[in-house]
């Protein structure tokens, strides 16, 4: 009995164990859902998700699942971004790719087409209930544009019927995705704390004063250790104006956060892109600015190197010399980066930017290829993989 | 036995899935684990299931320095030390210095008791690991006077959390879950009936009107809650502030009192530039 949704609850990215089932078995046999369709949801919700932000996909899969399966893949045909899809098309594709699609009748059309293409393929492969994380083959490939990552939900008020508390997917926005508060950021950052203790010593250290007043034949001998300290040295550089703007509010978060737990936390701002210096006030950005062999030279390899920006500009900026929209470089910013990241072998790029647009952006895939892969999402998740990266 | 199906209090509305999952929870006894906003009412919830089911409560509180021994008892070698100086006689039994925490106490209660493990994401990272076996099996064993403690009813465990640290898998899966949601406005209209019974119907629905309207401020740093419109209606009352000014004043959209409702002085100066722009643009 329930197996199959449990698969499927496990297909789905969710991990409820073994354990978790059979909780769930039991209190339906203790008989506490009644025979309410809806109390048993609500049942099966609290003995398998144990996490909020999961909810939204738990919804999904018992949707999918409890309406019989031919039913299901229907219902995970566009909800979620049918707008945020329109614009992420607009934004994406190239004059050629909209000519074809405005060849094909505009983008109504080719959601039409799309949802057709969809439910093919659910034919043919079977089991169209798979569907979650194996956004791999997208159909819209077709098209010039891959929204690999994009869910794919219902759209409209089709298959919605209000009174199914499962279909109203209220925990949506409480997704995994969502954008950082300085909590989440601060807990995501502490993943890096190491402990180290040095300094003064101001602290009684129990055992080896027992241990050492034993040797000494009773007589005290009192033994102090410094304080236990966060000892990660971290080096933030922050992009700011520009395209950056849209993402001032979460980089604000980040910093503050970062401010308050490290203790050693240096940082640097640039524009688009680091070429061979870089400033601390941006007030005097022009006036006052650290070459990059300084900051090399002044703060060590043990530190730890952050970059935190969109990496949206033109590959002209990474790739050649002079090619800087604020003053005349001498040697290419790529140059310049592989040197950092010589002397800061822990490093990580955090982008404000979706994972799903980085493809689209040349920019992002160079500077990806420059930081040897290690750009993360600057979201709660993207950051504890980021953490993991510079542990 | 009094009741054993909790279904909200007179004072307490719990929304269906919020029962659904507090009955699991008593009927299997098992722990379950409520997260949600700050505010929601997640503290309150086990105060109530205890005065809805006619049980008593043991509450503990944790902070970040408590240790999940202390939950079940401390031994207490200072007070020996002093006594085995002073020749007291109690000094040869250990047991005299054993002293109970909440849970033993919980334990050992004679009619099944609710226990509240407040705001458990406060405690060290291991805190809920240090608590498995006690939470599953309900017993663990006192090392000192090698004498096992076993629950003598299964306490109804509630444990709350504000989600500021991952629990570990291991402790998630023995529990239910539930996540309180902000309630909407139908709930909430509900809820402050609750605690103020007959207030004015007008006065009620633009107060929640503002409330909500306030809640959609973007940007803010803290949205207010459950517990602070609460509050807040309990100021308007006591000032004795008709509706009408709520209304007069949700043209300006500046609701009275509104230093109950925003608790961050960048809150209270974003909201008042918001303002202040909204008066500009309008045509006088």
């Amino acid at each position: 009995m329930l197996i199959p949704f449990f698969f499927l609850l496990r297909e789905g990215g969710l991990k409820p164990s073994i354990r978790e089932l059979l909780l769930l078995l039991e209190s339906m046999k203790s008989g506490v859902a009644g025979n309410s369709v809806e109390n048993f949801y609500y049942l099966a919700r609290a003995s398998l998700v144990k996490d909020e932000s999961k909810f939204d996909r738990f919804d999904q899969i018992f949707a999918a699942h409890f309406r019989g399966i031919e039913d299901a893949f229907k219902t995970l045909i566009a909800d979620v971004p049918e707008e945020w899809l329109k614009r992420q098309a607009e934004l994406m594709l190239s004059e050629e790719e909209r000519a074809q699609i405005e060849a094909m009748g505009g983008f109504e059309k080719l959601m039409e087409a799309l949802q057709e293409r969809l439910k093919e393929q659910d034919e043919r492969h079977e089991g169209g209930n798979k569907w979650i994380g194996t956004a791999g083959t997208s159909p819209f490939g077709a098209y010039g544009y891959n929204p690999e990552g994009v869910r794919i939900g219902q759209q409209g008020s089709r298959h919605r019927r209000a009174t199914k508390v499962w279909d109203r997917r209220e925990y949506k926005n409480l997704d995994d995705e969502r954008e950082l508060g300085t909590r989440n950021i601060k807990i995501a950052l502490r993943r890096l704390r190491k402990f180290a203790r040095e300094g003064a010593a101001d602290q009684l250290d129990l055992n080896d004063t027992i241990d050492k007043t034993a040797r000494n034949a009773g007589l005290l001998d009192i033994r102090m250790v410094p304080e236990r300290h966060n000892a990660v040295k971290v080096l933030l550089c922050l992009d700011v104006g520009g395209s950056m703007d849209d993402h001032v509010r979460v980089c604000e978060e980040m910093f503050s956060a970062a401010r308050s737990e490290f203790k050693h936390l240096e940082y640097f701002y640039f524009h688009n892109f680091v070429y061979e210096s870089m400033w601390k006030d941006n007030k005097r950005r022009h006036a006052e600015r650290i070459p990059i062999g300084e900051i090399t030279h002044k703060y060590g390899a043990d530190y730890k190197l952050v970059f935190v920006g969109d990496a949206t500009m033109s590959p002209y900026e990474i790739a050649y010399a002079g090619g800087s929209v604020e003053h005349w470089n001498e040697e290419p910013g790529a140059v310049w980066i592989k040197r950092i990241l010589n002397t800061y072998p822990k490093a990580i790029w955090l982008n404000p930017e979706p994972r799903p647009r980085w493809d689209y952006t040349p920019s992002i895939k160079m500077i990806r290829e420059l930081m040897d892969d290690r750009m993360y999402p600057l979201t709660v998740g993207g950051l504890d993989e980021g953490m993991k990266k510079l542990h | 036995m009094a009741n054993d199906k909790f279904s909200g209090t007179s004072n307490y509305i719990a929304t269906d899935d919020l029962m659904m999952a507090v009955n699991a929870a008593v009927t299997l006894e098992r722990p379950i684990l409520i997260k949600g906003e700050p505010g929601t009412g997640k503290t309150q919830l086990a105060l109530e299931v205890a005065s809805a089911l006619e049980r008593p409560i043991y509450e503990w509180h944790i902070k970040s320095t408590t240790k999940a021994q202390q939950g079940l008892y401390d031994y207490d070698a200072v007070a020996r030390l002093r006594d085995s100086q002073l020749g007291d006689d109690k000094v040869h039994d250990i047991g005299n210095y054993i002293v109970h925490g909440k849970v033993w106490e919980a334990f050992e209660s004679a009619i099944q008791p609710v226990l509240l493990i407040d705001e458990i994401d406060k405690a060290d990272i291991e805190f809920p690991n240090d608590l498995l076996q006690e939470l599953d099996r309900m017993e663990f064993f006192v090392y000192e006077t090698k004498q096992l403690v076993r629950a003598i009813h299964r306490p109804i465990i509630i444990i709350t959390s504000n989600n500021e640290k991952e629990l570990p898998d291991a402790f998630l899966r023995r529990c239910f879950f539930h996540y309180i949601k902000f309630p909407d406005q139908a709930t909430m209209s509900q809820i402050v009936d609750v605690h103020f019974p007959g207030l004015k119907k007008t006065l009620l629905k633009e107060a929640l009107d503002s409330f909500y309207r306030l809640r959609d401020v973007p940007g803010l740093k803290k949205k207010p809650s459950t517990s602070e419109l609460l509050d807040w209606i309990k100021l308007l009352l006591a000032e004795d502030i008709p509706p009408e000014a709520l209304r007069a004043d949700a043209r300006n959209a500046i609701p009275p009192l509104y230093g109950a409702l925003l608790k961050n002085e960048q809150d209270v100066h974003l909201f008042e530039q918001l303002v202040f722009l909204d008066r500009r643009s309008r045509p006088q």
